[in-house]
Order: structure tokens, then C-alpha cells, then sequence
């Protein structure tokens, strides 16, 4: 926002186009991931510049774009609440059951 | 994400730290949630935020060129160059919010001369077989200066490293093909290769920064792994890969104590000009005063631009809102 430039608008705190987070499909099989983020003044105009942002080399087959304050994150002092259960509970991993050597396949 | 960064709550600022410490001590990454000393953060925003402005700048002597490509198949790369370094500044102002700054108030404090950018950019670029040694030579140390910090301790600059890495490449490459057409050309564009190495060698040493001896900031940021290797080191790497670059291209590197040392296993080379170095970066370059002119004017132009389009979406939006 640069100050005064042509009186248009209400002219003090005109405010910034809003931030949002860019989430790309790489291939065909693969999860959204997270790449980084963009301003912009609405959804569409966020995917357009995410497509020319972000995949400028065949960097993805499919774009979600979100408003940053949409975003809901866990913090990071609730790790453990959150964060315990895949600690405490290692029956979930495959490696918890011992399996002879000669059983094929598994 | 980009969220803003934890502060020390007053209670316990030693835990804060000795975890900070531990998992720097690791190579662990710090995110931006994660809390931080205050130093770090500033001493990041900092570099971050040069490091954007460099890339935005940098789009303009090589801009100047673009009108002019002596073919199509020129200028369709060209104009793709220059739209990845417009990528680099965006990826890098992003990794730079996720510190709490914002992105409109950096752009402010370039076009007002309060932050710096990288001196390379404040020499014109005379001829076209100044595009091809930006490639090869500037690009290139870019490239020297870039591929450690693809390994900094802040995940989100680190992660723009590493997608900025990956386009230098071509960047560097095609300047380098374009040199190398330009030497199979006539004895005037040879001449026009070699006047355009003269003129920027000696920048583009200059672009790791002062003598590791005169760099008081280095120690602290690579205690914070957000530098991975001092200014000399880096600059004896580019002079090491670039020298058997230009003998096969056929050009003199301007540097008569330049010499093969058998002994430390690495090429010698003079001192660059550091008082040209300090008047460049503190605004006196040939062209500071231009380069900044012009991106005050392309953010002035531009806003009735951003103003409509925030005006269409309020529109949209309070008529979604009705329906
Ligand atoms: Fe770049
Ligand atoms: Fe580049």
C-alpha cells in the first residue's frame, strides 16, 4: 500500500490482498502436499497465480489454493496430546508382530 | 504454513532455547511455530528478504533485453528466464511471511532504499553477450551461493532453496549456450563476448560478500546454520569450477595473478576491488538509482490494478453472500 496515490478508494488502510496456501498434486496417485504461498483478491485469481507460480514445469496435475486464516494448526506445545497415541499405541505398526523367516510374502 | 511465530512465554525462555539449541545441534529444521531467539529471526528476515528483493531486481538488466532477442527462439528463453527470477522473489517473500513480516511492507522498505539487494545488479548490461555471461557467471555463483542453503535450519527457506536450485540450472546453461553460439560467430561478436566477461567478473566474485576477515555476521549464522559456508570458501569454489569453463569456451578471465596452485589444490586469484564493493552496495553503483526508480514506478502503476481486483472480489463475494 503506498501512501496517496489517486484518492479512489477510502485511501487509509486499503487493505492487502489476502494470503493463501498452495497445495499441489504432483502425479496422479499422490496426496495434495504443501508448497508454499501466494496474495491475492479472490479464489480464482489465487489459482491462477499458483498455476503460474508453481508449476511452471510440470510441477502438478491439480491445485487447492485456501485462505491462510482458514487454516486450522495444531500448535506446537500440544504435541503430546496430539501427538502421543502413534507413540504409546506400537501394535498400529507392522513391525510389532513378529513373523517367522520362512513364511513367504509377508 | 504461514502462521506467525511462537514468542517465549515468560515462564520458561531456557526450555525454549535449550530445545532450539538441540535441534539446531541435530541439523533438525525450525519451522515457523516453532519458537525461536528473537536474533535468529531478525538476522533471518533479513537475509530472506535481501535475498527476494535481489531476485526481483535481478529481473531488470536482463529485462532490458528482452525487446530486443536477435531471434524468437531468444527471446522465448529469455522472457522464461526472467519469469523464474519474478518466481524466486515470490517464493522467497512467502518464506519470509512465515517469519511474521509482510510481504507489502518489505516491498516498501526496497522502493524507499532501506533494505539492500545483491551490488550485481546495479551494473547496465551494454550488449546481448551481457545475457549470456549473467547466465553463465552470475546465475553460476548464484548457483554456489544457493545449493547450502537448500540445507539452512529454517524448513521454509530451505524448501524454497531447493525449488530455486532446481531452475538455476537451465538459467546457467543456456547463458553458457549462448556464449559459446556467440564464439563460433565473428571476430566482433568474439569481441563482444570478451568485453562483456571483463565487466562482470570481477561482480560476480564480489557477490558472496566482503572477505570471510571483514564478514563479523558469518560465525553467529553459521552457528545457526543459516549460512553453511563462509564468503571465501564459496568464492574459491565459483573461481574453481568457472576457470576450465572459460578456456573451453575460449575467453580470458581479466585476472592476471589467476594461476592453477598445485600445493592447496585450487586456483589463486587476486583481491577483488572491495571500495568499488562497499560504494556499489550503499547505493552508488552505476545504475542503484534506476533500478530502484523502476520498481517504485511497476508497484505505483500497478495500483489501480490491485485496487480493482480487490474490488471485483468484494463485489463477488457480498453477492455470494446475498444469494
Ligand atoms: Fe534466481
Ligand atoms: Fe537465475
Amino acid at each position: 500500500m503506498s501512501n496517496d496515490t489517486n484518492g479512489t478508494t477510502s485511501g487509509a488502510a486499503r487493505p492487502e490482498w489476502p494470503l493463501y496456501e498452495v497445495f499441489v498434486r504432483g502425479k496422479r496417485g499422490l496426496n495434495h502436499v504443501h508448497v508454499g504461498s501466494l496474495h491475492a483478491a479472490d479464489d480464482h485469481m489465487a489459482l491462477h497465480n499458483a498455476r503460474n507460480l508453481y508449476t511452471r514445469r510440470n510441477e502438478g496435475v491439480s491445485i487447492w489454493v485456501v485462505r491462510a486464516e482458514h487454516i486450522a494448526a495444531s500448535s506446537p506445545d500440544e504435541k503430546d496430546p496430539y501427538f502421543a497415541p502413534s507413540g504409546d499405541k506400537v501394535y498400529r505398526h507392522p513391525t510389532f508382530y513378529p513373523i517367522p523367516e520362512d513364511v513367504p510374502h509377508i | 504454513m504461514t502462521t506467525h511465530t511462537a514468542s517465549a512465554p515468560p515462564g520458561a525462555p531456557a526450555d525454549l532455547q535449550a530445545e532450539f539449541d538441540a535441534r539446531i545441534a541435530a541439523d533438525q529444521r525450525i519451522e515457523p511455530r516453532d519458537w525461536m531467539p528473537e536474533g535468529y529471526r531478525k538476522t533471518l528476515v533479513r537475509q530472506v528478504s535481501q535475498h527476494a528483493h535481489s531476485e526481483i531486481i535481478g529481473m531488470q538488466p536482463e529485462g532490458d533485453w528482452i525487446a530486443s532477442a536477435p531471434s524468437l527462439r531468444r527471446k522465448a528463453i529469455l522472457l522464461a528466464k526472467v519469469q523464474d527470477e519474478a518466481g524466486h522473489g515470490l517464493y522467497l517473500y512467502a518464506a519470509a511471511e512465515t517469519l511474521g513480516v509482510d510481504r507489502a511492507d518489505l516491498t516498501r522498505r526496497l522502493i524507499e532504499g532501506r533494505q539492500k539487494y545483491s551490488s550485481i545488479f546495479n551494473y547496465p548490461s551494454l550488449t546481448f553477450a551481457d545475457v549470456g555471461v549473467i547466465g553463465w557467471l552470475v546465475d553460476g555463483a548464484a548457483i554456489c551461493n544457493q545449493v547450502p542453503l537448500c540445507r539452512s535450519s529454517f524448513g521454509p527457506y530451505a524448501r524454497a532453496m531447493v525449488r530455486i536450485c532446481k531452475e538455476e540450472s537451465f538459467h546457467q546453461r543456456q547463458g553458457y549456450e549462448l556464449l559459446m553460439r556467440m564464439m563460433e560467430g565473428t571476430e566482433e561478436q568474439r569481441r563482444m563476448v570478451q568485453d562483456a566477461v571483463d565487466r562482470w567478473w570481477w561482480p560476480s566474485l564480489m557477490m558472496f560478500g566482503p572477505p570471510d576477515a571483514e564478514s563479523p555476521n558469518t560465525q553467529q549464522s553459521m552457528a545457526w546454520r543459516i549460512k553453511r559456508d563462509t564468503n571465501d570458501d564459496l568464492r574459491q569454489k565459483f573461481v574453481d569450477m568457472t576457470v576450465p569453463q572459460a578456456e573451453r569456451l575460449g575467453v580470458t578471465l581479466p585476472d592476471p595473478e589467476l594461476t592453477w596452485n598445485d600445493e592447496r589444490g585450487h586456483y589463486d586469484f587476486g583481491e577483488p576491488d572491495w571500495d568499488e564493493f562497499k560504494r556499489v552496495i550503499s547505493g552508488s553503483g552505476p545504475k542503484n538509482a534506476e533500478r530502484i526508480q523502476r520498481r517504485r514506478a511497476a508497484h505505483e502503476k500497478g495500483e489501480w490494478v490491485r485496487e480493482a481486483a480487490t474490488a471485483y472480489a468484494d463485489k463477488h463475494s457480498a453477492r455470494k453472500a446475498a444469494a
